[in-house]
């Protein structure tokens, strides 16, 4: 074992200089539009396979442990309902195939009403914010596939949010339930537009995002009206479903509305989302 | 060497937990916090610089994926190693008071910090209700996983400690 004499920094200089990096990564990130670059690429090639693993295994073994409940439930009820099957068996198909096909077209038709002429890519979810103040999360596609910031997010029929930062094959995901995300929404019903943000407090709560300054001069909104996002919105494309409005109550000024929304979107369950490729075209002239 | 490379697994092994597996069995949508038992486990078992390094990667790491400015993370968990690496001359393995009091105090500080400049800062004044709802449940959270994840650090860090030892006295 050969051992030099190192020269070694003491402790609170090698402190004062990571104290400077750091100083200068939060200014550089604060004042310009300029994100990670390199340390994404970096970061993205080395996490983004492991977790994917990661969500494989665990997505697997969810398979195989709801194999082997569902195994065991029709162990024990076998006896109990084979008697009853026989009878059903023929007009229970019928009815659960319908009920399928039904759903699926359903489902395709809506989707492809809502949302006509975008472009769409799939991606998993791959990881959450590690903390518990925030809710972003990751997904496995990035600038590979075209996800590029600022394209809108969706799961199912309904916005999840937006895209923050992008790597090669990952990407940044802001969701409206985060305590930052504000959106310009329009209700369906009256055109009337209101401010959706999010709410830690109220999304613990009861799963819901606030809204407000809503102009409802005629008092037509009520609650169970969709709420989408508006065409005044400069970064989510317009006519999205948002949510449904939960609660209404007038504001102090008597002039502008204010309540909850229940957000379409299951927040608590999503492992895929669609990413629209289209952004939306503001009045800037693009630098491309 | 051998040291530096199982340090490394061990910060990624934790973020990759804490952004994966930890995040599908939170209770009440909590998660406890690996990455602050980590850096400040290393802070008092090894001495300041080795938690303000890991503090800093650890962070940065968070900050990449997850964070809303670059930097905030890194500065905050150096800033934890580094302090936890003062403890050292007190800290003695069999002992697992300190280790408890101060992972403790580092995960609240740490989230008070959190609170202040990202949700102070934008108007949000529920303190209390961040208090009773956030940060004290990811505090039991913790401190449960890390009576887990303290013994494996320690008991790993003693194997390395023992095998460094035995390789300078060789060399004697």
């Amino acid at each position: 074992m050969k051992r030099k004499a190192k020269f070694k920094i003491p402790a609170k200089y090698l402190l004062m200089g990571f104290t400077l990096i750091a100083g200068v990564l939060i200014y550089v990130s604060l004042t310009m539009n300029l994100y990670g670059g390199p340390l994404n690429t970096a970061a993205g090639y080395v996490f983004v396979p492991m977790q994917r693993g990661i969500n494989h295994v665990g997505s697997w073994l969810f398979d195989k442990t709801d194999n082997l409940k569902s195994l065991r439930d029709v162990m024990a009820e076998n006896q109990k309902l084979r008697s009853q099957v026989d009878s059903l068996t023929l007009e229970l198909n019928t009815i659960k195939l319908e009920q399928y096909e039904l759903d699926n077209l359903r489902e395709l038709l809506e989707l492809d009403q809502k949302y006509p002429s975008y472009e769409k890519v799939a991606a998993n979810v791959i990881g959450k914010d590690a903390g518990n103040w925030f809710s972003t999360f990751t997904i496995d596609k990035g600038t590979k596939d075209g996800v590029d910031v600022d394209m809108n997010v969706l799961a199912g029929s309904g916005l999840v949010g937006i895209v923050t930062d992008v790597g090669p094959n990952y990407a940044k995901v802001r969701s409206i339930i985060d305590d930052t995300s504000k959106i310009s929404g329009m209700l369906l019903t009256t055109s009337d537009r209101c401010i959706v943000h999010g709410d830690l407090q109220e999304m613990n709560e009861n799963q819901n995002v606030l809204f407000n300054n809503l102009k409802d001069s005629d008092d037509e909104v009520a609650v169970g009206d969709p709420v989408v996002t508006s065409y005044i919105s400069d970064k989510y494309l317009q006519g999205i479903l948002i949510g449904y409005i939960n609660t209404i109550e007038v504001d102090s000024n008597n002039l502008t509305k204010s309540g909850t929304i229940t957000p379409a979107v299951d927040f608590e369950h999503i492992e895929e989302v669609l990413v629209i490729l289209d952004k939306k075209q503001s009045g800037e002239t693009e630098s491309k | 060497m051998k040291r530096k490379i199982i340090i490394v697994i061990a910060v990624i092994l934790c973020f990759l937990l804490q952004s994966t597996v930890f995040k599908t069995i939170s209770f009440a949508s909590i998660s406890p916090n690996l990455m602050i038992i980590l850096t400040a486990s290393f802070g008092f078992m090894r001495g300041r610089k080795e938690g303000m390094l890991i503090g800093f990667f650890s962070g940065l790491l968070l900050d990449i994926f997850y964070g809303s400015v670059l930097g905030f993370y890194a500065l905050l968990y150096m800033y934890v190693g580094y302090v936890n690496g003062f403890f050292q001359k007190l800290f003695f393995p069999e002992d697992i008071k300190l280790p408890i009091l101060l992972i403790s105090a580092s995960d609240v500080v740490c989230n008070l910090f959190v609170y202040f400049f990202q949700f102070l800062f934008r108007g949000k004044f529920a303190f209390l209700y961040y208090l009773t709802h956030i940060i004290i449940p990811e505090w039991v959270y913790t401190i449960v996983v890390m009576i887990f994840q303290y013994f494996i650090l320690l008991k790993v860090n003693q194997k390395l400690e023992e095998e460094e030892k035995r390789g300078a006295s060789k060399f004697v």
